[in-house]
């Protein structure tokens, strides 16, 4: 870095460069949502929404994808939230700063950044032919699970960790026990920042293609048992668009799809704020 | 007693995400590694790619892999580093707020839409401007750039924001600029934490997949420029896996393998710069 130009010079160069790219990435994120929207609101209506799929996508509605993405994305969640959250109540509450810690960790870690399309590999290969489950829900939503496992095990940790200590040590001078003192005061005072990691997971799963393509299958059928196979939205957006089937039901599935991702954001948004404004 | 059951039970479930990792390993070894020690290095690493008559020469998929992640970095870094910068140094504690949660919604867009977003708008445009296909590296890593930038983002925000005030207030006192304090003391001083953000970002780029194959056109080919068009590891596995069988199937998951150990060693390596904070 020469500074022949002077360092003032400098700075107000260096300044509009980085204002100029900062508001290209906001234009984009805004161009994309807008250009979604401009293009497939229009075609979004009730029918859309709770008609049956006909002619492979061409006509039609969304029903059996709402249904599914719904059913793979709650089975992912009852089973990723309970295993994530008691693992961290067990990381910040009954380890010290050590091997286990770290070896938990590393694997929370580790798994968080692990690419969906091995969870697909995974989940096909474990879920679906050794375990035999086939392309289902079932293990469309254990694959689910296991990826979004490290969001909700990093943002719950974090969430228990802002508990004040002096809020424990109240609950153990009333003879609180250990396990009742979780229950009673840490759980409930961590709450919100446990839901917020709880609805990211809840936006990767509804999100995520790779991972459940190879799992959950892509039948366009209405999903009746955790066996039957079922196409997530994300799933059939991909099929819209990929195999040019149908570029307005293609626009009006994305639309759906941003909708329901920017409502999950605002409400993690939301909470995050809500749980700050209190301990901060 | 129930303390003890409880740590018990908690302990077994919280060892959930380390088993998960080592069943998805052994899983994916199990499925890949025979198939390239039958087959041999020799074919695995050629250009030949015709799994259903012996021949798993993946070399071209690395290749593509390799660029389209480079291309990614090259936008992915600059951008997000220019809007860490900007957030954490030169703008209020408003705008901070505001504009932060803004980029990282960009990591809450499906990479399918991305991938939409790639075919309708920047497919046509690079055809039209520069020439070739359209389907090409340019264009993945344009897209894989952009969805890699929250990751850059958040990672190196946290750390440029956790080097201590009395840095900044001391090289302002020696009568530094903010853009002197940023290039010679801040990006030193929080460079472990920024490499984990870009490390963290590379893996995502090597890992993207339904983007990739919706933009890079998957031509088996060594690509010779950036308009040509290119296929990634994660492409084959995922255009591939719906119907192979048999040794095929098994040259995918040695895909997954390679990939999968890509992955780790990054992952080990941002994890030590992270610690290092």
């Amino acid at each position: 870095m020469t500074f022949r130009v002077g360092p003032r010079t400098n700075q107000i160069i260096a300044y509009t460069a980085l204002l100029i790219m900062t508001v290209i990435t906001i234009f984009v994120l805004f161009f994309i949502i807008g250009f979604i929207l401009k293009n497939g609101l229009g075609q979004v209506s009730l029918k859309f929404l709770t008609e049956r799929t006909t002619d492979m996508g061409k006509a039609g509605g969304i029903f059996p994808s709402i249904l599914g993405t719904l059913f793979v994305t709650l089975l992912a969640i009852i089973i990723a939230a309970p295993i994530g959250v008691g693992s961290a109540v067990y990381l910040v509450e009954y380890t010290k700063a050590g091997f286990v810690r770290r070896i938990i960790s590393f694997g929370a870690d580790c798994l968080n950044g692990v690419p969906s399309i091995i969870f697909g590999l995974f989940g096909f290969i474990f879920f679906v032919i050794t375990l035999n489950f086939g392309w289902s829900v079932l293990s469309g939503g254990l694959t689910l699970a296991v990826m979004i496992l490290p969001t909700i095990i990093r943002t719950s940790e974090e969430a228990i960790k802002t508990v004040p200590r002096a809020y424990r040590e109240i609950s153990y001078s009333l003879g609180g026990g250990k396990l009742d003192t979780i229950l009673k005061v840490v759980l409930p005072t961590a709450l919100p920042g446990i839901l917020t990691g709880v609805i990211l997971g809840i936006g990767r799963a509804i999100g995520e293609t790779a991972a459940v393509i190879f799992t959950a299958g892509s039948s366009l059928g209405l999903p009746t048992s955790i066996f039957s196979s079922t196409r997530t939205l994300a799933v059939h957006f991909y099929i819209l668009a990929r195999e040019g089937i149908s570029m307005p039901k293609a626009y009006a599935t994305a639309t759906v799809l941003i909708i329901i991702i920017l409502l999950i954001n605002f409400i993690a948004y939301r909470l995050v704020h809500r749980f700050i404004a209190r301990y901060y | 007693m129930k303390d003890k059951i409880a740590e018990k039970f908690l302990m077994v479930v919280a060892f959930s995400a380390i088993l998960t990792l080592a069943l998805i390993s052994f899983f994916i070894f199990q499925q890949g590694l025979p198939l390239i020690f039958k087959a041999g290095l020799h074919n695995i690493f050629s250009t030949h790619w015709a799994p259903t008559r012996g021949h798993f020469g993946i070399l071209s998929m690395i290749v593509g892999s390799i660029m389209v992640t480079a291309g990614a970095l090259i936008i992915g870094v600059s951008f997000g580093l220019a809007c860490t910068i900007f957030l954490s140094e030169f703008s209020s504690g408003t705008i901070q707020k505001t504009l932060k949660p803004i980029i990282e919604l960009l990591a809450g867009i499906p990479s399918v839409v991305y991938g939409f977003m790639g075919i309708v708008i920047l497919v046509p445009f690079v055809r039209t401007h520069f020439g070739g296909p359209g389907f090409s590296v340019l264009t993945a890593s344009i897209i894989l750039g952009i969805m890699i930038l929250p990751t850059i983002v958040s990672i190196s925000y946290d750390s440029l924001r956790a080097v201590p005030k009395t840095y900044r207030e001391g090289s302002f006192a020696l009568g530094a600029t903010k853009w002197q304090t940023v290039v010679m003391l801040l990006i030193p001083a929080a460079r472990s934490g920024i490499i984990a953000g870009i490390i963290l970002g590379m893996g995502r780029a090597i890992g993207e997949t339904m983007a990739v194959i919706m933009i890079a056109g998957n031509a088996l080919k060594i690509p010779h420029s950036i308009l040509d068009s290119v296929r990634t590891l994660t492409s084959t596995i995922a255009l591939e896996l719906g119907y192979a069988t048999g040794d095929h199937r098994a040259a995918l998951f040695a895909c997954g393998s390679f990939l999968f150990i890509i992955i780790v060693i990054l992952n080990i390596i941002a994890i030590r710069f992270k610690g290092k904070e």
